[in-house]
């Protein structure tokens, strides 16, 4: 018994390698770029959009998938800590009664895929591979434990879809074009609301409902000239910034005085 | 005329700002309050955010309270001596304020004691001043001459000890009421991110019996004091005052108060009260209504980044 456990490990771990070694074989390679890897922030900013285009690289003998290539771009922002409340009725009036942590969780969150997720690949493995808002991992805090909930989970569903309706979490399953069977491209729309700092984009491509390959690129938010001054110095200098703008409070109230005086 | 605000971190339009600003700067030249009240909603509502709002708010409201201010003093309407013992109460009540403010907010119970404070406050001082002001005018009109409660009319509060003289004021009154009301309007300024005007000045008024004529200067050194003060801790503590936002805020906020102040000095001071009165009173129904009806939504997403 004791000497046929490896060879019986060993045959396993061949048999689930398999399907990975064939993919391999493969060899598509997937690149990307992005067409600002630098959003600057100026006085006249009101959002920006950015389009991320790429091809899939493939050896010239492979023949090309029987359904075509899928491809799921997740963009995530930097990652803050937000809570969920929900009120309830209490003394005729509405109270916050029950409320969840998540933590860590991308500020901005949008997965863009070239058709439905649900048609490229089953559920398990969009779960695996964290494709779509249902799937991607949003840590909470459940009393002392820290781990995701199902996708159902009223806190959860209201978290994105608050997060929805304020632009900064958004599913689109048709905003990925394959302008050629190798070559795509999708748009990244960034409302002004996105919180400055390093987003990530995922790229992963799929082909008959598995992955084959997956890549990842970044841009940035950062704000410039004076807003970038202001920024700093409000954080930096605190104590400086306070007074600041306490002198000009009084500078402002001042100049009114005399500008209007009566005489 | 879009603008990016470096610290509230949203574009907004520069023109709706001024107007905002001009707008409440209008009603706080009027009455002689902060404005504050009105501004941190409107802010809110414009997609500021709530802590960004109420940080740069105080400092608008520090800017209209020290131009007027000034004119009340060259018009020697202020009591330096009541807004010291004022001020000495107000302070000791902002600190008590910050800490309940930071105690419920971990509670998750803020916006609960925000609204229920609104509503408590509003609706019952400004049902009182409206009340007020439309008995005034029925005398007035009925031909009786507004009999004023001044001397001889010595309550409870008036017994106390600790006696100072207010010489501005031409009052003598014990010190203790004084500083009670000066914590009552800190506390209630910092849970509830405004200047307190509103209800100091009734509060001078019908309680400790101050003249007209220093309530409304004296209530600015105090608003103008407080304000300066809180714009410096939320500087420090929060880093969550916008100057872009103050100062489109000021502008607009000085500009109107000055037409208000001159508006309301040819409004007669009944009538300016039952205005301000409704104005109160209308805030305060529709924070009620707010908390009384089912919510569109029932849940709210709040970012906790950066502690509490």
């Amino acid at each position: 018994m004791s000497a046929r456990a490896p060879r019986l490990a060993i045959g396993l771990a061949l048999m689930f390698c398999a399907p990975f070694l064939a993919e391999d074989a493969r060899a598509e390679r997937l690149i990307v770029s992005v067409s600002n890897h630098r959003v600057t922030v100026t006085p006249n900013y009101s959002g920006e959009e950015l389009v991320l285009f790429g091809s899939v690289e493939r050896d010239s003998n492979a023949p090309l998938p029987r359904t075509g290539y899928d491809l799921v771009v997740t963009v995530s922002g930097p990652r803050i800590d937000m809570v969920t409340r929900r009120k309830e009725r209490r003394f005729g009036i509405w109270v916050n009664t029950d409320s969840r942590q998540f933590l860590k969780v991308p500020a901005y969150l949008a997965a863009f895929s070239n058709r439905p997720l649900d048609k490229i690949a089953a559920v398990d493995v969009l779960r695996r591979q964290q494709l779509g808002l249902k799937n991607v991992l949003l840590t909470q805090r459940v009393g002392t434990d820290y781990a995701d909930v199902v996708a159902s989970d009223p806190f959860r569903s209201a978290f994105i879809r608050l997060r929805n309706e304020q632009g900064l979490y958004r599913e689109n399953t048709s905003a990925v074009t394959f302008l050629t069977p190798t070559l795509f491209r999708t748009s990244i729309p960034l409302p002004a609301e996105v919180p400055i700092g390093t987003y990530h984009i995922g790229i992963k491509l799929l082909a008959d409902g598995a992955l084959v390959t997956k890549t990842d690129t970044a841009f940035e938010i950062v704000k410039v000239g004076f807003e970038q001054f202001v920024a700093t110095a409000a954080r930096q200098h605190s104590i400086f910034y306070g007074i600041a703008t306490a002198c000009m409070a009084l500078m402002t109230g001042w100049m009114a005085s005399i500008v209007f005086r009566k005489d | 005329m879009q603008l990016y605000l470096p610290i509230a971190d949203i574009p907004v339009n520069v023109f709706l700002i001024l107007a905002m600003g001009a707008a409440v700067g209008f009603v706080s030249g009027m009455f002689g309050i902060g404005g504050g009240f009105l501004m941190t909603p409107l802010l809110i509502f414009v997609g500021i955010a709530p802590a960004v709002a109420v940080a740069s708010v105080a400092s608008h409201i520090a800017a209209s309270s020290f131009s007027g201010a000034l004119s009340y003093w060259r018009k020697r309407a202020i009591d330096p001596m009541l807004a010291l013992i004022l001020l000495s109460g107000g302070i000791v009540g902002t600190t008590l304020g910050v800490w309940t403010f930071t105690l419920l907010r971990s509670l998750g119970q803020l916006d609960l004691m925000i609204a229920l404070s609104y509503v408590v406050l509003l609706t019952s001082v400004g049902a009182a001043m409206f009340w007020e002001g439309l008995r005034a005018m029925l005398r007035a009109r009925g031909g009786n001459p507004v009999p004023l409660r001044r001397s001889g009319s010595h309550g409870w509060i008036h017994g106390l000890p600790l006696k100072v003289r207010f010489k501005r004021s031409k009052i003598y009154l014990s010190a203790i009421p004084v500083v009670v009301i000066g914590l009552i309007i800190g506390f209630i300024g910092a849970i509830m991110g405004i200047g307190g005007g509103f209800i100091l000045v009734p509060m001078l008024i019908y309680v400790l019996r101050v003249p007209t004529a220093t309530v409304i200067g004296t209530s600015m050194v105090l608003t103008l004091v407080t304000m300066t003060f809180a714009t410096m801790l939320h500087a420090v503590t929060n880093h969550l005052v916008d100057v872009v936002l103050a100062l489109i805020l000021m502008t607009g906020g000085v500009t109107g108060a000055q037409f208000g102040a001159r508006a309301g000095q040819r409004i007669r001071g009944d009538h300016l009260r039952l205005l301000l009165g409704l104005l109160i009173l209308a805030v305060g129904v529709r924070f009620a209504i707010e908390l009384g009806i089912r919510p569109t939504d029932l849940y709210t997403v709040r970012e906790t980044t950066g502690g509490v």
